[in-house]
């Protein structure tokens, strides 16, 4: 199917809206009624016709508003793409994995001509048509990494992968949880998890580290994260906290349905062919409560994980001072009926809300 | 002795040990203030070790507390720096020149120890090779999250950024590449609503 592009915004009147459509997809988190952190990684093979898991690099009606909404960050701010001097050839490589698989998942959108390595790249809802050659830095207008990733949703770390430890020497973050890569670049797996409560405790880190050192080329993984947003704003950055953390106090339970937002993270890892590194996009869906809970399912369950989520991972994403309030608001949506198993809404055989 | 126990903290913030000597054909040392303690009685450990090193000593606050016990030690080389900017040229200029071997001692505040660790590591120096022992102040060396300005000698929490004037909350979160601990504006969400400074520890 073809994409309508929404035309919005993720900052001052926040005109961004999802569909229908991009509702029904949207990639809810909680396949039960409650939340814990687990190594909850499984192989990125797809998924049903339609879900934002069906393609490598899912591309949606946000696109070419979340593509001028990293502009602007980064002209405000260019810290936010780096890669250390060793990590160019990974970014050929991210490069390559985002052409390829564009081109092969969307042909009606993107085109990959390839003459030996002489390269046309054709991006047609941006309207880039750029001949280069691959691995010559100087026939493109800034780094590989940089360059595909202004024309790729959602942020991108590059991690080198040396001793059995990963690194995180190279990236594109501007839609992020409250993370710096300026800050973080250059760390190993344990250093920038470190400010996570519990899950060091609890041995996750370690598992996940031995998972990720085990991704092959062509067997991707993924899984999903999640935090809360007040605004659909993508660029929540501690280089801007300063500047946004006011917006977590304009909450009212009259506007808390339109301005409190689910933010989800699809996360996935590639192997890349020619460095070894590991690639992880981190895509970020946003959803409105008053969107979630025009999903029954989605409703009861969303109440119930809030309700229950141990006050250190509400502290940890930063909503704990929000918390009654969006009980207040979601327990309208929590008549107590049973929910079923899995993330999917599940429209037709959930019963609607008995109140 | 100027010595302080870090209670345990995140795995980003980085833990010292206590210099010992190891064997090596060229040692370089590097101190600040109270950090000439562990000079001290690391020289008291190894015979001979001070003819094959390389003292580079900031007193910091400590004035001349330290400097003449230091000096007879008759180590190979020995330099006093006003200042670890004024220093860090000829940091560099030892590293570059450092054979394969060369064991590096730091000792003292965490800001000098960090900041000479990185220049170490970049000069290709194995983190095998280098031992930290902290001496003294546990003043904090912060970076500013917002501006990207580095505040020195951070002895509260909050404190005030240098460069941008916002306050700051001081947190464990370390980057060695900046050698730096993260500082992120305190009163985001209640703005003008400043705890009142703490001292870091107390
Ligand atoms: C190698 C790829 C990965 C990168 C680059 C990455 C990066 C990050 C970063 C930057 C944070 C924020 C830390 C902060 O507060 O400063 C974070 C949080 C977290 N990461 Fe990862 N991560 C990766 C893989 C994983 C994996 C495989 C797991 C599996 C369990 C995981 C679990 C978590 C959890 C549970 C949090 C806390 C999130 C929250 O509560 O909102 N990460 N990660």
């Amino acid at each position: 199917m073809t994409i309508q592009f929404n035309d919005e915004t993720f900052r001052d009147d926040y005109s961004f809206r999802n569909s229908d459509r991009a509702i029904k997809r949207f990639p809810f988190p909680f396949h039960e009624d409650s939340y814990m952190y687990s190594v909850n990684m499984e192989q990125h093979r797809g998924g049903p016709s339609g879900s934002v898991y069906e393609k490598r690099f899912d591309v949606d009606e946000h696109y070419l508003s979340e593509m001028r909404d990293r502009a602007i960050v980064l002209a405000e701010d260019p810290l936010r793409c780096q890669s250390l001097p060793h990590m160019t050839l990974a970014g050929w490589d991210t490069l390559e994995l985002i052409m390829v698989s564009k081109s092969e998942d969307y042909p009606d959108l993107f085109e990959l001509h390839r003459d030996g390595s002489r390269w046309r790249w054709v991006n047609k809802p941006m309207g880039i048509d750029h001949t280069f050659t691959f691995l010559d830095e100087t026939t493109l207008p800034c780094g590989p990494l940089e360059y595909i990733t202004r024309q790729a949703q959602g942020d991108y770390a590059v991690l080198d992968q040396r001793g059995d430890m990963l690194y995180m020497d190279a990236g594109m973050v501007t839609t992020q949880a409250d993370w710096s890569l300026d800050f973080d670049i250059g760390m190993d797996f344990f250093e920038w998890h470190a400010p996570v409560p519990l899950a060091h405790e609890m041995g996750i880190f370690k598992r996940a580290l031995k998972f990720l050192l085990n991704v092959q080329q062509g067997a991707p993984a993924r899984r999903l994260n999640w935090t809360m947003t007040v605004n659909p704003l993508l660029d929540t950055s501690p280089e801007n906290y300063h500047k946004w953390g006011i917006q977590k106090t304009t909450l009212t339970p009259e506007n808390i349905g339109a301005k409190q937002h689910l933010r989800v993270e699809l996360q996935t890892f590639y192997r890349l062919p020619r460095s070894n590194a590991l690639l992880f996009p981190i895509r970020c869906y946003l959803i409105a409560f008053q969107d979630i809970v025009s999903v029954p399912k989605w409703g009861r369950r969303l109440h119930r994980v809030v309700r229950d989520l141990p006050d250190e991972l509400a502290t940890y994403k930063g909503f704990i001072a929000n918390r009654p309030m969006m009980l207040d608001y979601l327990s309208q949506y929590d008549d107590g009926l049973p929910t079923s198993p899995g993330v999917w809404p599940d429209l037709e055989t959930e019963p609607p809300l008995q109140r | 002795m100027s010595t302080f126990q870090f209670p345990p903290s995140i795995r980003s913030r980085p833990v010292y040990g206590t210099l010992a000597p190891r064997p090596g054909k060229a040692h370089l040392m590097i101190a600040d203030a109270e950090g000439a303690e562990a000079i001290l009685s690391l020289a008291g450990q190894g015979p001979g070790l001070m003819a094959k090193t390389h003292v580079i000593y900031i007193p910091k606050g400590t004035g001349e507390t330290y400097v003449d016990q230091l000096r007879a030690l008759k180590s190979a080389q020995f330099y006093t720096g006003p200042t670890y900017a004024a220093s860090v040229q000829r940091i560099r200029r030892v590293l570059s020149d450092a054979h394969m071997g060369l064991q590096v001692y730091l000792a003292g505040t965490e800001g000098l120890m960090g900041q000479a660790e990185a220049e170490a590591i970049a000069a290709g120096i194995p983190h095998s090779a280098i031992q930290t022992e902290h001496r003294g102040s546990v003043a904090r060396r912060m970076q500013c999250v917002h501006c990207k300005g580095i505040t020195e000698d951070v002895m509260t929490d909050p404190f005030t950024c240098a460069h941008c004037g916002l306050n700051l909350f001081v947190r464990d979160h370390y980057s060695r590449r900046l050698a730096a601990f993260q500082g992120v504006c305190v009163d985001a969400e209640d703005p003008g609503n400043v705890p009142e400074p703490r001292e870091l520890y107390s």
